[in-house]
């Protein structure tokens, strides 16, 4: 692509400073907006555009936006930048780099909704660029873009951020609701959706860092340019991070649709070594592995095609290459002490499964376990699917039955026969 | 009537109330679905997964909304992919649910697998073992054997003190947060939290003391496994071993309906001991739950401080003599012509003993009197809490004035409920001369100067004008349908509470808030049984010390004036021959002249009449062959011995007495107050594991008293005309008397488990009046009267008003009633 629709750092330079950021049509959408459209317009022009979520469930964006009940007061808005998956590290680039596009789509989104106060939930890691976004909020108040009454509008908007402590499950949207709210993180039920009753109770409408950062662009343009990108069902582009046995890892800006093969080789230069590929993982640590063969290859990494054609959602898309080297026993114990360690402990399942999946994994690269405890592996991950409370525990079984049923002799290597 | 639903499970059908939960649904009809974390008292978390189950719901066409039917005519029912979570899963019409499925057990068994990969499995040494939600469900539903290795199991710290009466197993816990959710949800003691995360996630308590809760005991009840445990059962008995008895506790006005735990053991001879108190359901009482104090404050039963044999004064001495020698030493003073007899009883007898002591007095044309610092039980029985009248009920249009009580000390459960009222939409008026717990909940709080409680009251009822900052509580008083009001002894005397009494039976008359169901004025009495003291006849007297010391035969049972106050002491030195009925060797039965040793409660059976004027029966738990007999029997005797008909058997004979005797009593029998019926939630029975450890109530609901109003008698109020008492001045500071949970009172003494929570023995005192007294906090200083002095503590205290000092009750300072006192520094010069 010759010009970047979210990385446009990379091809203005200066970007991440206000004046520049307007100068090359920053805020002209958010103005419009807030001069010429009233909220449910906004929505609808997103909703026509297609844009799905970005954080990994590719939910429809304006039909989550439609979602908030205009009877309960005061709606709040929440960009969830926890970012925590692993091999995902699209968000950071965007908000290091072209912090206002992403600020810009955060207002976007609280004027549609009609909330007076946006929270931007980072990982506890983002210390740094926490106190880097403050400074934008503070210039976009010092130009009057954001506080009282924007613009001459009767829109009012506040933007704080609220740094975690560390924890992957607050990426989930409601343990991160309760962190915002100063509680332990662990997710609450639903329903009540965050839509209906979120953060401090009230309707409360939380969109990922990438998502947002696509609405200046989607508002400037107009829907039907969006859908002139991407697919018919996953419009737009979508920022691919690669990573794993790759030549040239990094985050790539592609339209959705590209296929694994294009990804890899055309951007990625290739497996490292120009070893054969063995596997990809599209979601991160939350995948299936696939098994990289030309019927994957060729999968177009849209959200319809990639669980049309390979029965495995694209998440994230943060695709991690494994190649022939990798010994997927050794990267399903990766994976599944990942878990453990992350698991909030709040289901039973997931806070003893994930345990015992681990210490079965480490029995087995440590060539300690029986053939038996294979078997007893994939049995228990089988026995997590489907109960837990939030979809961590779902997510952490998908590597160990997928490798299991899949890459089995990598297993038997290791046991005792 | 909320909505009906109607859903088919297991192939019954059941109609419930729209919002039900499938798990309750189920259970109404007799279908188990196991839990661990949810409790029919709190709100769903839905983390232990152990309910799931199969659940379906009927296809509708998207565009037509119709139900959609298949070839035969059935409505078609949609099952999701994934089993769901019976106990966050409201009902909903036409919904099939289905629990036992292969994929259901195989879902159970799953759970109970993983939950025990972690658990110590050493049931042999656990307290629940026997009672054990987790093992009676690993016995039902779970894996015969674990896939997993043993020897990879876990170990974490056993003996996890959470506080000094709540011990943590932390390998044994679960995780299913029922205690954190209890203390948070429904105590709003929220002291436990969750630290940590995945399997290192564990309870902790963040309060100074560690779990400083006064309802911490119940967490027991509900943990699910052995985790929790209190220092007093621990290690003590197994559950299997037990023997239970139905009983009613002694602490305070509520009525707090309770099992009692018997073991024989070797160290009593053989002899039942009590090993627990537990709380046993009454949902128009106590729910399911029970104070620490309730709970832990039984061991006076068992004190080497009992009194076990008839004393009789000879040659000066108290020494021991038979029954028959003390009874005829009485009977003889009876006998004496025109004697005066005046009979002074507490409100922790029974109301057969209190019949009969009132009986006998009657007789003799004595006088009964009540040990009492509080007024009102005439109006009680003709206004108070209407029969049918249900606190769990109250909510949106009712409203309940709490006035000088501090609820949260003097009646837990009552506290509780009037807060959860609060939380259904009941409007709450707390006045109080000093901030209480209850008030974070009121709606209105008035603040008084103490000694104006009832100029206070009708200024409030006056105070419509606009421009009156309590207008808004005085119409939403006035608009409410229903109005309940608690008064209490906090800062009063006898003289102030009769004042305070009547202003709150003028608001009652004037609201026409009497003579209905969840209407009427509530008592907020020092014991268990005042109310059906002043049924007997009891009445409290002003001038206590003239009535005493005119005495020629006085007659004491369950009071101890001479211990309490010195100027009484001295009036029973002065009657001229004292009798006194009693457990322990007061201060009064030391200047007795014959001394009966009486029964504990849980040693004899009984009723109490509840603050709520609930009259309930409570049984003999411990059977003592010789040594202490019953007040009533005592009393019965000597009466029989006079000549007249009273009844020193069996209580039961006793209360058919007082049922022909005593209108209000008339439909109450030992019958008619064993009756029960089908309580919400289901508890106690097998399935433990749904409500936990508290008892199903299979001895007793009581008899709820119709007020005069009730029955539609006319009112004889007398004249409701509201002041206060005339300020008293004289020199020195004002001292009034407060309630304390864990005070230094007789029956609490032998509860070493409660020592280090009990009330600071101190006068609380406001900054200002320190600084004019030249007194620093923890200073110990020498406070007197002209009848006593007395060193004791001084703390400073902000919250407290600026013109009084505050004492609590039975605390080391002889303080019932405000008076005035001189403080003086013991050591001068120091610290100025």
């Amino acid at each position: 692509m010759d010009k970047h629709i979210l990385l446009r750092h990379r091809d203005i330079v200066g970007i991440e400073k206000l004046d520049i950021y307007c100068g090359v049509g920053g805020f002209a959408s958010f103005e419009k907006a807030i001069r010429t459209m009233q909220p449910q317009d906004v929505t609808a022009e997103v909703k026509n555009s297609g844009l799905r979520g970005r954080g990994g469930a590719g939910f429809p964006t304006g039909v989550k936006w439609g979602f908030l009940p205009n009877n309960i007061w005061p709606h709040y808005v929440v960009a969830n930048a926890d970012e925590s998956e692993p091999g995902t590290f699209k968000d950071r680039e965007i908000m290091e780099s072209n912090p206002f596009q992403f600020l810009e789509g955060l207002m976007l989104a609280s004027y549609a909704v009609q909330a007076a106060t946006a929270y931007i939930y980072l990982r506890g890691e983002f210390w740094e660029l926490a106190a880097f976004l403050n400074q934008k909020i503070k210039d976009l108040e010092a130009a009057k873009l954001l506080g009282d009454n924007i613009l001459g509008s009767k829109y009012s908007l506040r933007i704080f951020t609220h740094l975690g402590a560390g924890a992957y499950i607050c990426g989930e949207e409601t343990a991160l609701l309760e962190s915002i709210e100063g509680k332990l993180g662990q997710p609450r039920l639903r329903p009540p959706f965050p839509a209906v009753e979120g953060l401090y109770g009230k309707p409360t409408l939380i969109n990922n860092v990438e998502t947002l950062t696509n609405l200046p662009p989607i508002l400037q343009n107009g829907a039907d340019w969006y859908r002139t990108l991407g697919t018919e069902q996953s419009p737009g582009v979508k920022i691919f991070c690669l990573s794993g046995c790759v030549k040239q890892p990094g985050n790539y800006e592609l339209p959705l649709g590209v296929t694994y093969r294009e990804l890899i080789y055309t951007y990625g230069g290739g497996i490292l070594e120009n070893r054969a590929i063995k596997a990809v993982m599209s979601a991160g640590a939350s995948s299936d592995i696939v098994v990289a063969d030309d019927h994957a290859l060729d999968t177009p990494l849209a959200y319809e095609t990639c669980m049309e054609r390979l029965n495995s959602p694209l998440g994230s898309a943060s695709v991690i290459v494994l190649d022939e080297s990798v010994n997927m026993a050794w990267l399903v114990d990766k994976t599944v002490n990942f878990f453990k360690h992350e698991s909030c402990g709040k289901c039973t399942p997931c806070r003893e499964g994930t345990f015992w999946m681990n210490r079965l994994t480490d029995h087995i690269v440590k060539g300690e376990a029986k053939a038996s405890d294979i078997d007893l592996l994939r049995h228990e991950a089988v026995q997590m699917q489907g109960r837990c409370l939030c979809a961590l525990g779902e997510f952490s079984t998908m590597a160990v039955v997928s490798a299991v049923d899949r890459f089995r002799p990598d297993f038997e290597k290791h046991v005792r026969s | 009537m909320a909505e009906r639903i109607s859903l088919m499970i297991d192939n019954q059908t059941v109609s419930v109330p729209a919002g039900t939960l499938v798990v309750d649904a189920a259970k109404l009809i007799g279908i188990d679905i196991p839990v661990f974390c949810y409790h029919p008292k709190m709100e769903p978390a839905g983390m232990c997964r152990m309910c799931l189950v199969e659940i379906g719901r009927p296809v509708r066409d998207r565009a037509t909304g119709e139900l959609i039917k298949d070839e035969n005519g059935m409505v078609k029912v949609a099952f999701g992919t994934k089993l769901e979570t019976a106990c966050t899963a409201p009902v909903s019409e036409g919904m099939v649910v289905r629990t036992t499925t292969p994929e259901v057990s195989e879902a159970r068994k799953s759970m109970l697998e993983f939950l025990l990969t972690s658990h110590p499995l050493d049931c042999p040494i656990c307290d629940k073992g026997g009672e054990c939600p987790l093992q009676n469900l690993t016995m039902r539903y779970g894996p015969g054997v674990s896939q997993f290795d043993y020897d990879d199991k876990k170990h974490l710290a056993k003996h996890v003190p959470l506080g000094e009466l709540i011990i943590l197993d932390r390998e044994r816990c679960i995780q299913c947060g029922r205690c954190v959710r209890f203390q948070h949800e429904i105590v709003d003691d929220p002291v436990l939290h969750f630290h940590e995360r995945g399997r290192s996630l564990e309870i902790q308590t963040s309060s100074k003391p560690g779990f400083d809760s006064i309802f911490s005991g119940n967490t027991t009840d509900i943990c699910p496994v052995g985790a929790l445990t209190t220092i007093d059962f621990r290690f003590r008995a197994r559950p299997w071993e037990l023997k239970q008895v139905a009983s009613i506790c002694t602490q305070c006005p509520v009525g707090c309906n309770t099992t009692i735990n018997l073991r024989r053991e070797a160290k009593s001879g053989g002899d039942p001991v009590i090993k627990r108190i537990m709380p046993r359901q009454n949902e128009q009482v106590n729910e399911i739950w029970l104070c620490d104090k309730g709970r832990l404050g039984y061991h006076f039963v068992e004190s080497k401080r009992r009194i076990t044999q008839p004393l009789v004064r000879k040659d000066g001495e108290l020494v021991p003599a038979s029954w028959e020698e003390a009874y005829q030493r009485v009977e003889d003073q009876l006998r004496i012509e025109s004697t005066r007899l005046v009979t002074l009883a507490g409100g922790r007898l029974a109301n057969e003993d209190l019949f009969n002591i009132s009986q006998l007095t009657e007789s003799k044309q004595g006088k009964p009197v009540l040990y009492s610092q509080m007024a009102g039980g005439d109006l009680t029985s003709q206004i108070g809490l209407s029969a049918g009248s249900n606190l769990g009920e109250m909510g949106k249009g009712d409203v309940i004035l709490v006035i000088a009580s501090d609820l949260h000390q003097e009646a837990p459960i009552w506290w509780l409920r009037v807060k959860q009222a609060v939380e259904r939409g009941a409007v709450l008026i707390v006045a109080a001369g000093r901030p209480t717990r209850l008030e974070k909940y009121a709606t209105h709080v008035l603040r008084y100067k103490y000694g104006e409680e009832a100029a206070t009251l009708a200024a409030f009822a006056r105070s419509t004008d606009v421009n009156s900052g309590n207008r808004a509580s005085v119409e939403a008083f006035a608009a409410a349908e229903n109005g309940v009001i608690f008064y209490g002894s906090d800062g009063l005397g006898l003289s102030g509470s009769e004042h305070l009494a009547k202003a709150c039976a003028r608001l009652i008359v004037d609201h026409k808030f009497y003579g209905r169901r969840n209407n009427g004025l509530i008592a907020v009495w020092e014991a268990a049984n005042t109310q059906g003291a002043w049924d007997m006849g009891f009445r409290p007297d002003r001038n206590l010390k003239g009535t005493l010391r005119e005495a020629d035969l006085l007659l004491v049972a369950a009071a101890d004036p001479a211990g309490d106050d010195p100027a009484l002491a001295k009036a029973v030195q002065e009657a001229d021959f004292v009798v006194v009925f009693e457990l322990f060797m007061t201060a009064t039965a030391q200047l007795a002249d014959v001394v009966f040793p009486v029964l504990a409660q849980p040693e004899r059976e009984g009723s109490f009449t509840s603050g709520e004027r609930r009259v309930q029966r409570f049984n003999r738990a411990i059977w003592r062959q010789d040594g202490p007999r019953v007040d009533f029997e005592i009393s019965g005797h000597i009466a029989r011995q006079m000549g007249l008909n009273l009844e020193e058997k069996s209580p039961v004979l006793v209360m058919n007495q007082i049922a022909s005797r005593v209108t209000a009593y008339s439909p109450v029998s030992y019958t008619t107050m064993s009756a029960v019926k089908e309580q919400w939630p289901i508890i106690g029975r097998a399935d433990l594991y749904y409500g936990g450890t508290s008892y199903d109530n299979k001895d007793g609901l009581g008899v709820q008293l119709h007020s005069a109003a009730d029955r539609g008698e006319e009112l004889s109020l007398g004249a409701l005309i509201v002041t206060d008492s005339p300020a008293e001045t004289s020199a020195g500071i004002r001292v009034v008397p407060i309630n304390a949970l864990y005070d230094r009172g007789q029956m609490l003494q032998d509860t070493i488990q409660l020592a280090l929570r009990l009330a600071p023995q101190a006068l609380l005192i406001h900054p200002q009046m320190a600084a004019a007294l030249g007194v620093q906090d923890g200073e110990i200083v020498l406070v007197s009267t002209a009848q006593w002095e007395l060193e004791y503590a001084i703390w400073v205290n902000e919250t407290v008003p600026e013109d009084v000092a505050v004492v609590a009750r039975s605390n080391g300072l002889p303080v019932q009633t405000p008076l005035f006192v001189q403080i003086q520094r013991l050591r001068k010069g120091e610290g100025d």
